[in-house]
């Protein structure tokens, strides 16, 4: 088995709002194995985005990590102090967002905005930094990088701008690089472009990648496993054979026949019923109950745990536990997919 | 993803507009600075309307033997160089402030939201024309501006708040404008005319509503701002003449006697902070109850 | 952008025609004969003829206009109805006095106004921004003739280590600069309320923007993000709000000059109007008004050339 870089345990992050605290992640497990992608999955407002920014203690000022660990090569980076938590970011963790267009600060050139975190994190000089981040724009693919350099980022265009955020981010050979939802505002082809470029360069550089993404597409083409999140909990981390293969939770088989599959004889697509629960008003039990087809008693009860299959897999529902109360075999979503103890 | 109202409570009859009034007030209350803005303001306007009911002086009885007098427990406020009760002569002030300041708001306010529908709303080179005509009054850099209108209609009450009034309307007709170009510019609009409706009931029914928050909150601020320039203009002696108790006249009518006397600068101006700081508070609490967005 | 300054520069052209009718109608908005109340109540008739005759109020009105405008064009305003003097020599002087008067109090403004708006958002939310808010909503509210008086007893007369009733010399600093203290703080301070206001609510919504984020995630310290990074952006917009308040300041000095009885043309425009000296009026109002709108222009053009980069954006 290969060495575990990142260890999400548990992690729980809240806001407090004009309307209380609103639980944005609460319960989020899995982990990055050394040199791996793992994909985040998730519809919008299911916690992904705001458990990439926990990682790195990005939140905004109403946030808050609650509860649960970071562990980045045994250490837990929620202990951390700012000072050493800054020193990683950056230049051990690096991160890029979902918005190119904003994500950029409009008043410096791409080379001032490179060479600042080679400046910060490893003492170069201005002009040796300068140097580096032609290198870098070169790396990421970007063409006359001694020119663009020199420009603002008004000057480049979307697909231009998040290959710069990608140099900035692999500016100091980070270990991880997380990406939040990196292709979403961009165009089709330079969706496929900037992904291609991330899988290249990981494996150049041997980093790890966390790549949050609502599109099970992207999963499917780019990570290793999947962590499959929803009302702001991991409903099920597997590899990603496993995922597409045999899903388990029924959140997941919902997401899969909601989705045209080239690979597998569909007759429809299912819609998965119902809307995602607003976190201010989660339902009790399993949060995924109201909208589940199998649901029982215990399930409108008790939250399940996050429950081992003892391969490496993990989810988070009742049919895979002893205490299931409802028949062996589960039918969930027509006849085909069973989800069995 | 489909929606699927199964298995959901059946919510309450939902009243789009009552809950965002619902909203609105409970985000004011819970916004301390409106809260007590507002309370200055409300305070005021009681004792504009019933504090010269209470106080059985004159505001302009003289009592030369006891006159220049610093706050004592006959006279709270002191007395002035005419021997006045300057307690008296601040609580009717507090009327001719008021009404200076919601006068010359709603006269700017009517005139900038008119100018301000037509030219957002008709646009071309009606809209040409008057914003050009709003940026030659803005222009005239502060309180210019209301000076050289009173300079030729002559010092009074009335010319002060008319030309206070003036100075008001640009600050108006640019908001009003941009939203009412915005609203203009929706397709429901244009699916209305098709459908036969008047200029006149578009303006009503779909404009005007869209514009009441900011404007409401531009009002607050100018109200402040009036108070603000006329007690200016009053002490200048272009405003409210002697022996009216404005708080601007009064101000300068003291300040031959400050040396001696602090109280007679002091406390009228004192009381215009306090009005023009509840406006402004009030109008900031306004605006972020008003407009959720900002506040985030 | 040469277009944008083109069109900007087009834009002023009707302006400042709307802003000379307007100065030019002042005169004859005045209820009544003008003639007969520039020369006062119960003056005799003869008196009444002749100033109509030196005002050229017999003439039909666009020809008064014109005859008024090729005059402003040479440089000529008027003469004065009292002393008879050119109406731009009574002002030249006094313009450069009220011109660095207002130039003072506006670094006083941007001065005060940054230092305090940077520390409040910098801290915001904190003891620290609520005082700093609240001093500034006073600063905002107090009428800044009554502040010059109050300072007037406090340094001047109380305390006697300033001189009262500063004269602004057009010469400049030199020793004066304790006779420019109390008016410039008078004419700044609600500027300066302004500026700090303005500059938080800026620095604010910058430090929420997205790229603000991508600093913090790149692990450079709060200093840099706040000075280099949040700032930088975060100014451009105040940069307008600075362009106003010296236009504000011009007009604000009408009150500062006569409490601090400063010869400058705030001063000079309500002794004109006092005695009812139109032509003194009508220029000083003119020029100020010009200069305003010229110092609007500077201010929109070089928004528009620090805005380049985040516009196109």
């Amino acid at each position: 088995m290969v060495e575990t870089i990142l260890d999400v345990r548990d992690l729980r992050t809240s806001f407090y709002t004009d309307e209380g605290e609103v639980k944005a992640v609460d319960g989020v497990s899995f982990s990055v194995p050394k040199g791996k992608t793992i994909g985040i999955v998730g519809e919008s407002g299911s916690g992904k985005s705001i458990t990439s920014l926990s990682i790195l203690r990005l939140l905004a000022s109403n946030g808050k990590v609650v509860g649960g660990e970071v562990r980045f090569k045994g250490d837990n980076l929620l202990a951390y102090s700012e000072k050493k938590m800054r020193s990683l970011r950056g230049n051990k963790i690096s991160m890029i967002f979902q918005e190119p267009m904003t994500s950029l600060n409009p008043v410096f050139t791409v080379g001032q905005q490179i060479s600042e975190t080679l400046i910060e994190h490893q003492g170069m000089s201005k002009k040796a930094a300068m140097a580096k981040s032609v290198d870098l724009l070169k790396l990421v693919g970007i063409p006359s990088p001694d020119k663009r350099v020199k420009q603002y980022p008004y000057e480049l265009s979307g697909g231009m701008r998040q290959r710069v955020m990608i140099a900035i981010a692999l500016a100091c050979n980070p270990e991880i690089l997380i990406a939040d939802e990196p292709t979403t505002a961009l165009d089709v082809t330079i969706q496929a472009q900037i992904l291609g470029l991330i899988r290249d360069l990981q494996q150049r550089m041997g980093m790890s990648v966390v790549l949050i993404t609502h599109d099970l597409g992207v999963v499917a083409e780019t990570c290793d496993y999947v962590a499959v999140m929803y009302a702001g909990q991991v409903v099920e981390y597997s590899d990603v054979r496993t995922l597409f293969r045999k899903p388990k939770h029924p959140y997941t088989v919902g997401l899969l026949k909601s989705l045209p599959r080239p690979d597998e004889d569909q007759e429809k697509l299912i819609p998965i019923h119902g809307t995602v629960p607003s976190p201010l008003h989660m339902p009790v039990g399993c949060r995924f109950n109201p909208r589940c087809p199998a649901a029982t008693d215990l399930c409108r009860e008790k939250l399940p745990d996050l429950f081992d299959d003892g391969e490496g897999n993990q989810v988070r529902c009742w049919i895979y536990n002893e205490q299931w109360p409802g028949e062996k075999e589960v039918d969930v979503f027509g006849e085909e997919r069973t989800a069995r103890c | 993803m489909t929606q699927h109202a199964a298995g959901a409570a059946v919510p309450k009859r939902y009243n789009p507009r009552l809950e965002m009034y619902k909203g609105i007030w409970r985000r004011l209350r819970k916004n301390k600075s409106a809260v007590i803005g507002g309370g200055i303001v409300i305070f005021f306007i009681l004792l504009a309307i019933f504090g010269p009911m209470l106080t059985p002086i004159d505001p302009n009885a003289t009592d030369i033997t006891n006159k220049n007098q610093p706050p004592s427990a006959d006279h709270w406020f002191g007395t002035d160089n005419y021997g006045r009760d300057m307690f008296t002569r601040i609580i009717h002030g507090a009327k001719l402030t008021l009404i200076v300041g919601f006068l010359s708001v709603m006269i700017g306010g009517v005139v900038g939201v008119i100018f301000g529908i037509v030219a957002g709303y008709y646009g071309g080179w009606v809209d040409t024309i008057i914003m050009r005509i709003m940026d030659v009054l803005l222009a005239f850099p502060g309180i210019l501006l209301a000076l050289a209108i009173v300079s030729v209609l002559g010092g009074s009450l009335t010319n002060m708040i008319i030309a206070i009034g003036i100075f008001s309307v640009p600050a108006f007709a640019r908001i009003v404008r941009g939203s009412a170009l915005s609203v203009r510019k929706l397709e429901y609009i244009d699916a209305m005319k098709a459908l036969g409706a008047s200029d006149l009931r578009i303006i009503f029914k779909h404009i005007l509503p869209n514009v009441t928050s900011p404007i409401i909150v531009q009002a607050t601020l100018r109200i402040a701002t009036a108070v603000l320039t006329a007690s200016g203009l009053s002490f200048l002696g272009l405003g409210a003449q002697p022996p009216a108790p404005e708080w601007g006249a009064m101000l300068s009518a003291g300040r031959t006697f400050m040396h001696d006397s602090p109280h007679m600068v002091l406390i009228p101006g004192i009381m215009i902070v306090i009005v023009v700081l509840a406006f402004n508070i009030f109008g900031d609490g306004l605006r972020d109850a008003l407009d959720p967005k900002m506040n985030k | 952008m040469t277009k944008y300054i083109i069109r900007r520069l087009l834009q002023t052209i009707p302006v400042l025609i709307g802003v000379s009718i307007l100065v030019f109608s002042l005169m004859h908005l005045i209820p009544g004969d003008p003639a007969q109340i520039i020369a006062g109540e119960g003056a005799p008739e003869k008196t009444v003829e002749q100033i109509r005759e030196r005002l050229g109020l017999n003439e039909p009105i666009h020809k008064q206009y014109l005859n008024y405008m090729s005059g402003v064009v040479q440089g000529d305003l008027g003469n004065s109805v009292r002393s008879g003097r050119p109406v731009v020599d009574e002002i030249k002087t006094r313009f450069w006095v009220t011109l660095e008067l207002a130039t003072y109090a506006t670094i006083l403004a941007v001065f005060i106004g940054l230092m305090a708006g940077i520390i409040s958002a910098v801290r915001h939310y904190t003891f620290t921004d609520t005082a700093i808010m609240i001093v500034a909503l006073f600063g905002l509210s107090m009428p800044n003739f009554w502040l010059g008086l109050v300072l007037i007893d406090w340094f001047a007369i109380g305390g006697d280590w300033l001189p009262a009733w500063a004269k602004l010399r057009p010469s400049g600093w030199g020793d004066s600069w304790r006779q420019v203290v109390l008016p410039v703080i008078t004419l700044g301070t609600g500027g300066a309320a302004i500026i700090a206001r303005m500059t938080r609510s800026s620095m604010l919504e910058v430090i929420g923007q997205d790229y603000i984020r991508t600093a913090r995630a790149k692990g450079l310290t709060d200093r840099v993000i706040t000075y280099r990074h949040a700032l930088k952006n975060a100014l451009i917009p105040v940069v307008t709000v600075v362009g106003l308040e010296f236009g504000g300041f011009l007009g604000g000095a009408v009150l500062t000059e006569t409490i601090f009885a400063i010869n400058g043309m705030g001063r000079l425009t309500v002794q004109a109007i006092n005695t009812r000296d139109f032509p003194i009026v009508q220029g000083a109002v003119l020029v100020i008004s010009v200069l305003f709108v010229f110092v609007n222009l500077i201010v929109d053009i070089s928004y528009k050339l620090l805005n380049k980069r985040i516009d196109l954006g």
